[in-house]
């Protein structure tokens, strides 16, 4: 299924456009785009992504870049974007703590 | 025949609906919309609780320490389990356990010591493989994953679609076919490791249940042991038969549970809401819904009770149990329908449950064999051999 993320943007400022009312998922990163950290906004956040990536970011300081994805799917998702990360490295990126609920095959996916 | 509850039955449903009410519901309020876990410490808790009632693993055979309970005393509980926000997959979060894969009391005594005990004990979990991109509704000719025999274990090649909790299982039942040229009597249960390898999860599959995704899995040259086999070599139809046909009771009892739930709602909601200028219990055309939200639910109860009567009988349920099936997932779809009309807004919302119904109602349908193929069984079964 073809995802559809928003490309990396610089800041979180970018997601002001989102407005309060989106669900979904992203993932903040380094320069280069490691990413530090992948989160959600889910049904009951008070302000939708944009809130969310906002608080997060306030958290990451070593972030420099943030991408999302508006979905309703956010928690099978977010879900799947662990679980993709730990079947790559072996391991959660370093601002998350929740492990994912399952494991997918290494080297599938992106 | 008597359709009174017996007394023991009407403690039972009051002890689950006072559970569900204390327990769940408040926990919910704290709890994401699409949720389908609570955390770990009130899972503990809760399922300390259901051992203390007595009801813990209640579809568990006596004989494996579950508590004696007859089909249609469990079935009028997994309504009332069901009456919660995600209790259309996931009923009372699981704190009343379950028996695991119940293919796994028919298994060998190594069998049933290195999978079904630990999986009573909640060391293990296990998925269920039989649905295939080829197709899940007629697996006797879509199973194309096969298993060939070389010593003392065979080698399995293929792929499984729509397989729950397969990322998060120790083992699973797969289904191959060991002998290309029988159908149905070509198809073999394996009881396989997730560690075992060539068993890949390759990919998460998205759904309208966006609480919980379904898993494609391909399997590469995976060596299982023979002594893997549930059952019998080529065998393995009867058992994916007997569990699709099983399935089919608790399947009908949660949608009907929901359907309750929604239409009890409902009732509240009719007479506080006004349009202009009287509740809208006293518009015709919502006293309309509510009537068919009625009939709706007790053609599904009844003839869900009447399959689970027949289980409990020994007399074959298979026509039964696929007309519940059928009713109860349509009825609980029209009747989820019907309340997300009367609420409006509210009802799309996720401040309220209605919308998590109407999305995971959906799939009912076609989950566990969709109502095209319960009308096939049926017909079946009632044209007997003159349709084969």
């Amino acid at each position: 299924m073809a995802q559809t993320w928003h490309s990396w943007a610089p800041d979180e400022a970018s997601t002001l456009s989102l407005g309060h009312g989106h669900m979904g998922i992203f993932e903040l990163a380094d320069a280069d785009e490691n990413v530090l950290l992948i989160g959600y906004a889910g049904g009951s956040s008070q302000e939708g992504l944009s809130g969310s990536i906002r608080a997060a970011w306030a958290n990451v300081p070593d972030a420099s870049l943030v991408r999302w994805e508006v979905t309703t799917s956010y928690w099978s998702r977010y879900q799947e974007c662990l679980m993709r990360y730990q079947a790559t490295h072996q391991t959660l990126p370093p601002h998350n703590t929740d492990s994912p609920k399952g494991r997918l095959s290494p080297h599938h996916g992106s | 025949m008597d359709l009174e509850l017996t007394h023991e039955q009407s403690l039972l449903v009051d002890t689950v609906r006072r559970f569900v009410e204390t327990e769940i519901l408040p926990l919910e309020l704290h709890l994401d919309p699409d949720a389908d876990e609570i955390p770990a410490e009130d899972y503990e808790r809760l399922c300390e609780k259901t051992k203390t009632m007595g009801l813990y693993g209640m579809d568990i055979p006596p004989e494996y320490g579950g508590p004696e309970l007859d089909l249609v005393t469990r079935t009028l509980l997994a309504v009332e389990m069901a009456q919660h926000r995600a209790g259309l997959y996931a009923p009372c979060y699981g704190v009343f356990g379950g028996a695991g894969l119940a293919q796994l009391f028919e298994a060998t005594d190594d069998q049933k010591a290195r999978y079904l005990y630990p999986t009573l004990a909640g060391e293990k979990k296990g998925f269920f493989g039989l649905s295939e991109p080829s197709g899940g509704s007629d697996p006797a000719r879509a199973i194309q994953t096969k298993a060939i025999r070389e010593g003392d274990h065979w080698v399995i090649n293929g792929s499984k679609l729509w397989i729950s909790g397969a990322d998060r299982a120790d083992y699973g039942l797969v289904f191959a076919r060991t002998d290309p040229e029988k159908g149905r009597g070509g198809v073999t249960c394996f009881i396989v490791d997730t560690d075992t390898p060539g068993f890949h999860v390759r990919r998460i599959v998205h759904t309208l249940r966006s609480a919980r995704y379904a898993t494609e899995l391909q399997f590469e040259d995976m060596r299982v042991p023979h002594a893997n086999i549930l059952g019998e070599v080529n065998k393995g139809f009867a058992i994916a038969n007997d569990r699709l046909t099983r399935q089919r009771i608790p399947y009908a009892a949660g949608c009907i549970g929901v359907a309750i739930k929604a239409h009890a709602m409902a009732l509240d909601y009719v007479p506080e809401r006004e349009t202009f200028g009287a509740p809208l219990s006293s518009r015709q055309a919502i006293q309309w819904m509510l009537v068919d939200n009625e009939i709706d639910i007790r053609q599904a109860l009844w003839i869900t009770l009447e399959a689970a009567s027949k289980a409990d009988r020994g007399e074959p349920f298979r026509k039964e149990a696929a007309m519940a099936k059928l009713v109860a997932t349509e009825a609980g779809g029209r009747v989820v329908d019907r309340c997300v009309q009367m609420f409006g807004g509210f009802g799309v919302a996720k401040d309220f449950p209605f919308e998590r119904w109407y999305r995971e109602m959906r799939i009912r349908r076609i989950g566990e064999g969709p109502s095209e193929v319960q009308r096939h069984i049926i017909a079946r079964e009632i044209l007997g051999s003159s349709l084969r």
